[in-house]
């Protein structure tokens, strides 16, 4: 595959590396010059020292025949012009944005991004991960919306002793496994749910509201301050 | 009218200066606190600080149901995010966002937001003053289709609506 990648930080050096490794052809974008003839110098002259924002130099680095362009530098707002350049004006099938502020993540996937990787968001999953929550945790993000999302029934949550059958589940979101002592074991209609299980769900973010409601139930934030 | 300008530039500071002169509301968002001194005392219009990007600081800075909208920091991806943001999640319907690097004028006149380019302006400019035959684009660029998130994905573009109550 032909892969362009702008953005010559260290996500994208290490990015091209890789893909090189694994053979693919690689094109890198990186604007300022002496960042890019270090990459030069490291891994070849697949570097071209251009803004990649810059439609004249996407054309020139043969965006228009890119399999994948990954738009990795550390500007959101750039990530998004790549992106859209690469689709709308070089019709590139897929592109790939790192996004560094959360915020950011709906819009771009909204503005036709097909993939969205945050870091900040990488580590705050890791770090919630590890602290007792009463909230839905976002455990992957899946193609379009979708996302990977897990509930650890706790005290006073409405789904402990039932099973999903008895449950409003929201529509376009099916739960699918449940985690039960480092178990993890496919969901049934007739599983009956204990404290303590994770249940692991796919949906949209749209799903969330109201399986929160059903499987965390109204249990107060205390430790919140 | 209400009218929001991100980056309080030359351009920028002129734009609110005179929109205010001539009576309409005006909201200008840079985010340097500094950049605000190009405006004369006489500006009665908000002055806030705060990234013109972020969806968040528009809705507090009133963004929101704005007639029009003016992306013209520095930064042409600044201005391309800012414009998407307004006329995505804000509703603004008039939004022209500054695009200096031709290409991506054009480009994103076709997704939808009106850009103006200095590039072309100036360009055009003189070779209209010395009697030669400009690029033939106008000054500025209509936007030739609709915006294209709503083309391209109607469902999420219908919840983004709703969500906005």
């Amino acid at each position: 595959m032909f892969v362009l990648v702008v953005g010559g930080g260290k996500v994208g050096y290490y990015l091209a590396k890789e893909l090189i490794e694994s053979g693919h052809e690689v094109v890198l974008m990186e604007k300022d010059r002496g960042r890019a003839a270090q990459i030069t110098d490291e891994l070849g002259s697949i570097v071209v020292a251009q803004d990649g924002c810059e439609g004249k130099y996407l054309g020139e680095a043969g965006c228009a025949r890119a399999d994948i362009v990954a738009a990795v530098t550390g500007d959101d707002e750039d990530n998004l012009v790549i992106c859209q350049m690469a689709k709308h004006h070089f019709d590139v099938r897929r592109t790939i944005a790192r996004v560094n502020n959360p915020k950011n993540e709906e819009l771009f996937r909204h503005l036709g991004v097909d993939e969205i990787i945050s870091p900040t968001r990488m580590i705050l999953g890791s770090i919630e991960q590890d602290i007792p929550v009463h909230e839905l945790l976002h455990l992957a993000a899946l193609e379009g919306e979708l996302e990977i999302i897990e509930a650890q029934l706790q005290e006073g949550s409405p789904a402990i002793g039932r099973a999903p059958s008895e449950l409003t589940i929201p529509e376009g979101c099916s739960l699918f496994a449940v985690v039960r002592d480092g178990v993890a074991t496919p969901l049934r209609p007739d599983t009956i749910l204990r404290q303590g299980d994770k249940v692991i769900a796919i949906g949209t973010p749209d799903c969330e509201a109201l399986l929160h409601e059903q499987l965390i139930g109204q249990v107060a934030t205390a430790d919140a301050g | 009218m209400k009218i929001v300008v991100v980056g309080c530039g030359r351009v920028g500071a002129a734009l609110a200066e005179t929109f205010d002169a001539s009576g309409h509301q005006v909201v200008i968002l840079d985010i340097t606190d500094r950049a605000f001194d190009r405006l004369s005392s006489s500006f009665r219009g908000a002055a806030i600080r705060g990234d013109g990007t972020d969806a968040d600081v528009l809705r507090r800075a009133g963004a929101e149901g704005a007639d029009v909208f003016l992306a013209f920091t520095e930064g042409d991806n600044r201005n391309v995010m800012a414009a998407q943001v307004a006329a995505e999640n804000l509703g603004v319907k008039q939004v022209i966002a500054k695009i200096n690097d031709p290409v991506r004028a054009a480009a994103y006149a076709e997704l939808g937001i009106a850009t103006i380019c200095r590039t072309t302006m100036q360009s055009d400019a003189i070779h209209e003053y010395l009697g030669l035959a400009g690029s033939g684009m106008p000054a500025i660029i209509a936007p030739t289709a609709g915006h294209h998130g709503v083309e391209r994905h109607p469902a999420a573009a219908a919840s983004a609506t709703v969500g906005e109550g």
